[in-house]
């Protein structure tokens, strides 16, 4: 028949034609270095991609790095590729439960991610990290401040070495609030309806109520939940929305007055000269708030572990360390940087950005299973207060 | 004024109540009043926020609405390398995005195009059983809601490339190819359409014809159909062309590292800080889904 | 080349032949990356989520427990209610240009049909983006009236409010509306209203009992091609309205996304306006004249 012989060859070319564009761009990973995901765990939901395409002789290594939106200085990935020759996608997220979303449906194709510390024990054990090799990493033993070595959540650093570190606070423009903010309950102020914005994130910004209301910031118990719950839909007035990467951005150009915030993000806007008329101000409430630690890690199947290593490893060269800290304006796990007298001195002097102890501080922990408790709870609240 | 609908009333004779005739001119009036300006209303409506966006992607101002003068700077600022503190917001990203979308378009199109024509004919010119519920299957894409699609193509990935992995051990993940594939689920159906109506309304005459003067089956579809049924082959083709490299939600679920097109590019800049290239990028996308309109216009002109 | 005479029987399973290679290239790729998917989501709405956003063997009905409470039914409701008030809106605005065009002369007519056309080719996230620019309180109108004519002190807040959703909504849809009415306005035979004038009708009755059920079937086509689309919007509550006007389909990307909720849920939600859907659809089917509609 001819015209089915027609249509068989163009099905066919068709075909062809996907499969082939489809090798280049299926992306388990350009390198032959991960045959090291050979034990996958058949009982998980988890697979792990493996390369399939062989390193191509003289083409550069790749790093996928997926990171925090504004997180980065702006020239750090740049001078990494010059100096090794390599090329770099970095890709960004806004909030952890993005970045958790796309790892635990299988690792797309990241070399390096940059888990906040109560969510490393839970990648840990559902087998989505990749444990790290210490002697690859000699800047972060020389130059790491001691208490980010052996961390609570990750003994011995298994899977992960500190990033950056900082608390959430309270980011405001003192000329529209009228008053300096020293309390939690000056950000629900009813006076400030519908100029307030909560930062989405669902630990940090659930613990800092639960603490507000006198719990413990890691509860698991559904009352306490319910709680904060209740707490936000009381105020929900005064919420105009909530942002995990720009409420920094509405206050400085007027259209929020008060956001709680991470205090590095907030920090940046409060340093743009442009901002500097605005007043704005950034204050850790007297009930005390999250002190959280994120860090760096490898996923299971990354495609280029050796090199994600060696990115690890810079980003804890005291210069890179300073240049970067510098820059987002948070604060810095690296010590080697601070003796060297490479970090900025308002910025060590700044309470907001170094917490002294006097700041009543806490720290989330992983909540094991019970996480899936505060999801609920957090997607319901947004929802709630939308109405 | 052109062509109106609404013929002049004949003027009564006798034993019509003044009143009412009265209050129908009034409404007659109102009815014109409102049938002129709502329609401009409307038009301007349409186009002033393009025309505004446009207009201001080359105002000099950084906070983008007074205008400060003309300027070139953040066309240039999009090509000169960097145009962002953030790294995503590099020209190299920017193209990377751009190409991305062509490769998924191009595919697409290819792809819907050759099926939709094909399940076209099929549905137009015989008779078989399931036809009925093909008719629904084929036009259901259009009517569900893009999010949905979109979560139940990245279920149905995740859940694929997990049993593939089970399976033969090969890991597979989220790329460019299913982006093509997602497409090519909601651009077929349009393509489909176009090229039935155009079918049914072509009579078989001239098929007929060629049968008679001794074309076999192969023939008569090559030179006589198929060159009948191009322009609406090529109609659809443009329009699965343009809901491909228009489209957003779709493609931003189902997108995996590395593969990102020009809508999802342009989100990211709108959601994400302050940037004055926003206008300008926004204003390339529209020169080209305007391009891509008139392209297809000219094409239709000149093939009648 | 002449054809040889063949038997009957051959023909017809050469005609099966044909239909099938015709038909199931296209209908295999919509059954595989349509359908199943969308059974997998009905499944996947029974399942529970368990830490890291996976979904866990149990099933339950605890996603629609969950879909039916206060917090949820608001805003299945408000999203259903938005899309209708939209789509009311814009065959308001809709049925008047669809008349205006379709009343043109011949050679005027297709201008103006282009200028509904070229809009809405133009990139949908863009648009809505122009909106936003107009709207904000540093956008063009603002700007206006507080910098140039200061009229005002202080700028409207017009961004992340229910208005500047409808429209968004307005103004992406708009063309769907005027389309299908024009097409149907097109085929009106005029001379039913001049029938009408001569029984004594005003413009208002003629209208009303004449020309708009006769285009009612337009109209209906333009709502289904309005509402359905406005039910499911994802890009202009998102752009638009912010977190104080949660649509069903943010909830549904933020699942998939990881910044609203579990997959289970989004699936759920998924049902549950996909229910709405059909019953517009099956309203559509049941009022509507299937010659005169697009699908």
């Amino acid at each position: 028949m001819t015209n089915k012989r027609f249509l068989l060859i163009s099905a066919l070319a068709a075909v062809l034609a996907v499969m082939l564009l489809g090798q280049s761009t299926f992306h388990a990973g350009a390198q032959a270095a991960t045959a090291a995901a050979t034990d996958a765990p058949t009982s998980s939901m988890v697979f792990t991609p493996v390369a399939t395409m062989p390193l191509v002789n003289g083409a550069p290594q790749e790093l996928h790095v997926y990171n925090y939106t504004t997180y980065i200085a702006d020239d750090t990935i740049t001078n990494f590729e010059k100096l090794y020759n390599v090329k770099v996608t970095y890709d960004t997220f806004a909030a952890s439960p993005e970045m958790l979303a796309k790892i635990q449906a299988g690792n797309p194709g990241y070399d390096v991610i940059v888990p906040p510390d109560y969510d490393i024990p839970l990648l840990a054990k559902a087998g989505l990290l990749l444990p790290l090799d210490m002697s690859k990493l000699p800047n972060f033993t020389q130059y790491a401040n001691k208490s980010f070595k052996n961390p609570i959540y990750d003994p011995n650093n298994k899977y992960s070495v500190a990033y950056q570190w900082g608390t959430i606070g309270v980011g405001y423009n003192p000329t529209k609030v009228g008053h300096d903010i020293t309390s939690w309950a000056d950000v629900f102020d009813p006076k400030l309806k519908g100029r307030v914005g909560i930062l989405d994130s669902v630990r940090e910004s659930i613990a800092i109520v639960l603490n507000y209301l006198g719990k413990d910031p890691n509860s698991t118990n559904k009352a306490d939940l319910d709680a904060v719950k209740d707490f936000f839909i009381a105020h929900k007035d005064v919420i105009a929305r909530f942002h995990a990467a720009d409420g920094q951005y509405s206050v400085a150009k007027g259209e929020l007055d008060v956001i709680t915030d991470w205090n590095g993000d907030f920090n940046q806007v409060m340093g743009d000269p442009a901002n500097a008329k605005a007043g704005l101000k950034f204050v850790l409430p007297k009930e005390g708030t999250v002190r959280w630690i994120d860090n760096l890690a490898i996923p299971k199947g990354a495609p280029n572990a050796d090199l994600a290593l060696k990115f690890i490893n810079y980003l804890y060269d005291p210069q890179v360390a300073a240049d970067i800290s510098n820059f987002i304006g948070y604060a810095t796990p690296n010590q080697g940087a601070i003796d060297q007298g490479l970090i900025s001195k308002e910025d060590l002097a700044n309470p907001a950005l170094y917490a002294p102890d006097s700041v009543k501080q806490f720290v989330l922990i992983d909540l094991g299973d019970a996480q899936s408790l505060y999801d609920k709870e957090w997607a319901d609240i947004k929802a709630a207060v939308s109405q | 004024m052109a062509q109106v609908a609404l013929p002049p009333r004949p003027l009564p004779t006798l034993g019509l109540d003044p009143a009412r005739l009265r209050g129908d001119m009034a409404i007659r009036r109102t009815g014109k009043v409102l049938l002129s300006i709502t329609p401009w209303v409307g038009y301007l409506f349409l186009w002033i926020p393009i025309i505004v966006l446009v207009v201001f992607s080359f105002n000099q101002s950084r906070t983008n609405a007074v205008w400060q003068g003309f300027t070139l700077d953040w066309y240039k600022l999009l090509l000169s390398g960097q145009f962002g503190t953030e790294r995503r917001l590099s020209t190299e990203f920017l193209l990377l995005a751009l190409k991305n979308s062509l490769i998924v378009a191009f595919c697409a199109t290819i792809i819907s195009t050759m099926l939709g024509t094909m399940i076209a004919i099929g549905m137009e010119r015989y008779k078989f059983r399931g036809r009925r519920l093909i008719d629904l299957l084929l036009y259901l894409p259009v009517v569900i809601p893009e999010v949905t699609m979109g979560l139940s193509l990245v279920l149905f990935f995740s859940l694929g490339f997990r049993t593939i992995n089970n399976l033969t051990g090969t890991n597979l993940a989220l790329s460019l190819v299913t982006i093509i594939i997602g497409h090519v689920v909601f651009c077929m159906p349009f393509v489909a359409i176009v090229v039935r109506s155009r079918l049914s309304g072509m009579s078989t005459s001239l098929e007929e014809a060629a049968r008679d003067l001794g074309a076999d089956e192969w023939h008569t579809f090559t030179r006589v159909t198929l060159p009948l049924l191009m322009p609406a082959i090529l109609a659809g083709a443009m329009l699965a062309l343009t809901l491909s490299l228009d489209d957003f939600v779709v493609t931003q679920l189902v997108a995996g590292v590395g593969s990102t097109t020009l809508p999802v590019f342009v989100y990211s800049m709108i959601k994400f800080g302050v940037n004055p290239s926003i206008n300008a990028v926004s204003t390339i996308v529209v020169f080209i889904s305007m391009s891509l309109v008139l392209f297809s216009l000219v094409l239709q002109r000149n093939r009648g | 080349m002449a054809a040889t005479p063949t038997p009957i029987a051959y023909n017809i399973r050469r005609q099966r032949l044909q239909v099938r290679l015709l038909v199931w290239p296209a209908a295999i790729w919509l059954i595989l990356f349509f359908i199943l998917p969308l059974i997998i989501v009905f499944l996947y709405s029974f399942l529970t989520s368990s830490a890291l956003y996976q979904a866990a063997a149990p099933f339950t009905l605890e996603n629609y427990q969950r879909l039916f409470g206060p917090t949820y039914t608001t805003i299945m409701l408000r999203s259903v209610g938005t899309a209708i008030v939209a789509t009311l809106l814009c065959v308001i605005v809709g049925y008047p240009m669809a008349f205006f065009i379709a009343t043109r002369p011949k050679a005027t007519r297709n201008l103006f049909l282009l200028l509904v056309i070229v809009p809405f080719w133009t990139n949908f996230l863009v648009r809505t983006y122009s909106i936003a620019f107009l709207l904000g309180d540093t956008g063009l109108i603002n700007t206006i009236l507080v910098d140039y004519l200061h009229i005002l002190s202080e700028p409207i807040h017009m961004m992340y409010t229910s208005f500047s959703v409808y429209v968004g909504l307005i103004y992406g849809y708009l063309p769907f509306m005027v389309l299908p009415i024009y097409t149907a306005i097109e085929r009106f035979n005029f001379r039913l209203v001049e029938a009408a004038h001569d029984l004594g009708a005003n413009d208002l009755r003629a209208f009303v009992r004449v020309m708009l059920p006769v285009t009612f079937p337009g109209v209906l086509a333009g709502c289904i091609l309005v509402f359905i689309p406005a039910l499911g919007a994802y890009i202009t509550p998102d752009l638009l309205g912010g977190a104080k006007f949660l649509m069903v389909g943010n909830q549904i990307a933020g699942a998939v996304l990881g910044t609203s909720t579990d997959k289970p849920f989004g699936s759920a939600l998924s049902i549950g306006m996909m229910v709405i859907v059909v019953v517009a659809l099956l309203v559509y089917y049941r009022f509507g004249d299937r010659g005169a509609g697009i699908v």
